[in-house]
């Protein structure tokens, strides 16, 4: 493998490692709250949500390059903040990624979090657990499934995102461009052996992700 | 049973009508001229050019691998001629249909002056370049750079785009300050329509010379080969120029 074909492997580990931890961080939380809310809220956040499974990853990018332009809201408060515009930077992908994977991410935990149910709480407040407390001795301990797949899924679907860093991304080696992006040039440029290497190797590695998330985490089969 | 005679006829009749149908690919940059030629050449000839939009590139590897097309307006001279080489297209048929010109570009109008002074002065963040290595503007953009001595100091500011097209809406959205596209895709009454731009001089890069061929699979179609007569119509030509290339 080249260097050029190394940097967009590394780059996209990163990228994929960067964007599951803070899916994890943010998308807990939403996962509780849907899980046990009654609020009419609730089918409103869903889907919100579950709006990057289906619409397409060129919507998602279109729009997030217009947002975060000098022009839109979010390029106005980044400027503001002397932070500069997150189009065709690491950061700006690291956002992109982590609205494309989220239902990856919360979906999973949020059925583990159902699963539950009301009744370990019920006993661990008994036992005077603070909720704070019952959360992470009882709530993460029994979700640890959804956890393991919502974790797995996240990070291999980064891996696998293509549209919106086409859209946003800039295709700037070590900052940029991704190991699909990568792939899409050498093919784009007739250098079918190169693409073949990477291409090859995405099929394996995801094969390789799914198989471990069907072998060691049969009871959560149904969240994919 | 007469009934299901009439309906066959009727079906081989729209059949026939489809032979007329020629399957074009068309490179993006050329996407509005095209628009306008299959309409007129729809009115004059009484056959169909059904259009398909993209890289040429991606082009090549869909006709290597059965795509129907029939023509291809290629965005260069060297994929045509690589087909023909490998068989995948008609030998003698290409020719030289249009000559891009290169544009540097910017929505802001006050932001580029018509020598193109700023590419030295600096002052901007991102410069918008479609791929070099697989798309003939950007490589034309790099050739020019490289020829006004800035290519080096440059590098580190731009963005490319997977194609003309997107390097262009990098531009418009302004998330780059300005970029390299093509003068088809700005042009208006002959000028640059709107923003500011400089018309890259052309001694500054190789001709970008766009290259029309008939594929295998529309070998001895009347269709194809109607459409390559009329890409050399006066009136073709017209629109061709209107749309801001030369022609050979």
């Amino acid at each position: 493998m080249e260097s050029a074909d190394l940097a967009a492997v590394w780059l996209t580990l990163k990228l994929a490692t960067v964007v599951t931890l803070l899916l994890l961080i943010f998308g807990t939380p939403i996962a509780w709250w849907l899980a046990r809310t009654h609020s009419r809220l609730k089918g409103v956040v869903g889907a919100i949500v579950a709006l990057p499974l289906v619409l397409p990853p060129t919507v998602l990018g279109f729009y997030l390059l217009i947002t975060m332009g000098p022009n839109g809201p979010v390029g106005r408060l980044t400027e503001a903040l002397g932070l500069g515009l997150l189009p065709f930077t690491f950061p700006g992908l690291v956002i992109a990624s982590v609205f494309y994977s989220l239902p990856f991410v919360v979906q999973p935990i949020q059925n583990a979090f159902e699963a539950i149910g009301e009744r370990p709480l019920e006993v661990a407040a008994t036992l005077r657990a603070s909720p704070w407390d019952a959360f992470w001795s009882v709530a993460v301990p029994l979700a640890r499934p959804g956890f393991l797949s919502g974790a797995i899924l996240g990070f291999a679907h980064t891996v696998g995102e293509f549209g919106i860093v086409l859209m946003i991304g800039g295709n700037i080696p070590e900052k940029t461009r991704v190991v699909s992006v990568q792939i899409y040039d050498h093919v784009e440029a007739l250098e079918y052996t190169q693409a073949h290497w990477l291409a090859g190797g995405m099929v394996i590695f995801s094969f390789l992700v799914l198989l471990g998330l069907y072998t060691f985490n049969p009871t959560r089969r149904k969240v994919l | 049973m007469k009934r299901l005679s009439l309906l066959v006829l009727s079906l081989l009749a729209i059949a026939g009508a489809r032979a007329d149908e020629v399957q074009v690919a068309v490179a993006a940059n050329f996407t509005g001229p095209m628009q306008v030629i299959s309409v007129l050449f729809e009115k004059d000839t009484g056959h169909k050019a059904v259009l398909s939009y993209g890289a040429t590139g991606k082009f090549y590897a869909q006709i290597k691998n059965g795509a129907p097309f029939e023509v291809l307006l290629s965005a260069d001279d060297e994929t045509p001629a690589r087909l023909v080489k490998e068989g995948a297209a008609v030998s003698g048929s290409a020719f030289t249909y249009a000559i891009g010109k290169l544009v540097l570009w910017s929505a802001n109008p006050d932001l580029i002056d018509g020598s193109g002074a700023i590419l030295k002065k600096g002052g901007f963040r991102h410069l918008a370049i479609a791929n070099p290595k697989t798309a003939p503007y950007g490589a034309a953009a790099l050739q020019t750079l490289g020829k006004l001595g800035v290519a080096e100091t440059l590098k580190p500011l731009f963005v490319q785009g997977e194609n003309i097209s997107q390097t262009q809406q990098f531009v418009i959205t302004g998330a780059a300050e300005l970029g390299f596209v093509a003068f088809s895709q700005v042009i208006k009454n002959d000028r640059i329509g709107s923003g500011s731009g400089w018309i890259v001089p052309e001694n500054l890069y190789d001709p970008i010379r766009q290259d029309v061929v008939i594929l295998a699979k529309g070998k001895d179609k009347a269709a194809a080969t109607a459409l390559l007569s009329y890409l050399k119509t006066p009136k073709a030509a017209a629109v061709i120029k209107s749309f801001g290339y030369s022609l050979p």
